[in-house]
């Protein structure tokens, strides 16, 4: 089962604690926001959920995505459940 | 003119001429027209949609015409109708009026000429997804609209025509808060400002109820779909464009304005409608559009569908000709720098992000770059879309990429320290820059 990371770019402030713990999917542009690069596999959960529990403003949210989607549509919007 | 028009474009240019509804008998007078002469121009409104069965009737007649939406997303009107009526109480209904698209004169044309279309229109959505408000959303700064506007709805309160209350608001009017989540964000006490979706306002809106938001174009087709059904009215436009759509053309055209064409009509066709003689470039769709090469386009058919081919799309139907003696990038860096000053300042890559791009484009355009301009550029309009909760980021970046690829030579010469001749002529048809207003506040 894959992980799809959400932000709320509103909320989001860009204290950039999530790129330091899952760094393999989380960059930080040029002004320190986050730039999500794709879904999360299995073995990063423990990192993305820790990512997501770190984050001040509770910006950062993590869905299941079924297995017949569309892995690169981060916009999806369908068929996603909070987890 | 009487009503319904058999066949509004004349013969030797079907589908070529204007096709006139909307706009019939905006000859007639130079004001707007009293409830009287516009019952008397269109006939009274379908009696009794307020059963189950009418409201029922006007979603099929809708979806059954093929109506879009005009306010440049182009979703399709009827499944937006069923996804509200769908939703379990109340619903409400906001009529978009803002027209925050400078280079966009269409919705005021309208309101200006056929309020009473637009409020029919309204009425008539409202009974069908069972919102019991209408809020007619408009610009503060333009007051004789709301002025003008408001004394239709109040005419028709007073003959007693609508069992819906319409109600007028005067919004300030950002580029961003016509976007259909800053007017909810507006309608429930908080600043015109988008918000992050979901919820989608059909799913909770004004005051937490399924609300539906559509432009007053889309409406006022409602109107006339009410009354003379699906089969009139795509008796003007193609198959898969059906209809008739309000365009506005402006630049080096002779005759700038708001045209009424049928679906499906070509660009260039448009073009000729105008006078326009340019052999240039042409900025379709707005500020949150592309620049195009006219021989690109001018041969497509000006709709969602027909000018993708060439990564284009309609907007809310804007043309604008860039005159030969403009620049193209001078042109852009001034509309990217309007459209910098108009973020919500919500979301930091569009807090930061456009600026920057701003900053560049007018390093570009004054031809003092510091460092690689151009690849600096390409790095930022890469990393800025999808990640706004609007879509405003998204469109400025889309504008900036599709001016550097539609005057590519001039950027490489900019960026060179070359600056085209026409760096140092204002050209007299400029694209419209409004002075930010992003200091008046949001509420």
């Amino acid at each position: 089962m894959t992980l799809r990371l959400r932000l709320d770019p509103i909320a989001c402030a860009g204290h950039g604690l999530c790129a330091g713990l899952l760094p393999e999917r989380i960059g930080l542009d040029e002004w320190g926001y986050p730039v999500i690069t794709g879904d999360v596999p299995h073995g990063l959960a423990r990192d993305a959920r820790r990512a997501v529990r770190a984050c001040p403003t509770l910006a950062l949210r993590l869905s299941r995505v079924r297995a017949s989607q569309d892995p690169s549509g981060q916009r999806a919007r369908h068929g996603e459940r909070d987890s | 003119m009487s009503y319904p028009p058999q066949s509004s474009t004349t013969p030797d240019a079907a589908r070529r001429a204007e096709a006139r509804r909307l706009t019939a008998g905006w000859r007639d007078r130079g004001r707007p027209p009293s409830l009287a002469v516009h019952e008397d121009r269109y006939g009274p409104l379908p009696g009794n949609p307020a059963g189950r069965r009418g409201r029922a009737g006007l979603i099929e007649a809708v979806t059954a015409a093929g109506l879009t939406g005009r306010g440049g997303a182009g979703f399709p009107t009827g499944a937006k109708l069923r996804a509200v009526a769908g939703r379990r109480g109340p619903a409400a209904l906001v009529a978009n009026g803002m027209e925050c698209e400078p280079a966009s004169e269409k919705d005021q044309a309208l309101l200006a000429m056929a309020p009473h279309l637009v409020l029919d229109g309204a009425v008539l959505a409202a009974r069908a997804v069972g919102a019991d408000t209408v809020h007619v959303c408009l610009d503060r700064a333009r007051p004789v609209q709301v002025e003008e506007v408001f004394r239709a709805a109040e005419e028709r309160r007073v003959a007693g025509r609508d069992d819906v209350p319409v109600l007028v608001h005067d919004l300030p009017g950002h580029y961003v808060s016509g976007e259909e989540t800053a007017l909810i964000s507006w309608l429930n006490g908080a600043g015109a400002r988008p918000t992050t979706v979901p919820p989608r306002p059909f799913e909770r809106g004004g005051r937490r109820r399924p609300t539906l938001v559509d432009n007053v174009e889309t409406l006022a087709q409602v109107a006339l779909i009410a009354r003379y059904g699906p089969d009139w009215f795509r008796s003007a436009g193609e198959r898969d464009a059906p209809g008739t759509v309000l365009v506005t053309v402006s630049g080096a055209v002779s005759h700038p304005g708001v045209y009424e064409v049928a679906g499906g009509t070509s660009a260039g066709e448009i073009l000729a409608l105008s006078g326009s003689s340019e052999r240039g470039h042409v900025l379709v769709g707005g500020y949150f559009g592309s620049w195009h090469h006219l021989d690109e386009v001018a041969r497509l058919p000006f709709t969602a569908a027909g000018l993708r081919p060439a990564g284009a799309a309609p907007g809310a139907g804007v043309l604008y000709v860039l005159p030969e003696m403009a620049c193209g990038l001078a042109e852009t860096a001034r509309v990217l720098g309007y459209l910098a000053g108009q973020s919500a300042r919500q979301c930091g890559p569009c807090t930061y992000g456009l600026p920057a791009i701003a900053g560049d484009f007018a390093q570009l355009a004054d031809a003092r770059p510091q460092g690689d301009v151009l690849d600096r550029l390409a790095r930022r309009l890469a990393l800025i879309p999808g990640r706004g909760a609007c879509r405003h980021p998204d469109g400025a970046a889309r504008l900036a990429a599709s001016a550097l690829t539609a005057f590519a030579g001039d950027a490489r010469a900019h960026a060179a320290r070359r600056p085209c001749a026409a760096r140092w002529r204002r050209p007299p048809c400029a694209l419209p820059v409004p002075r930010s207003r992003a200091g008046g506040g949001w509420r």
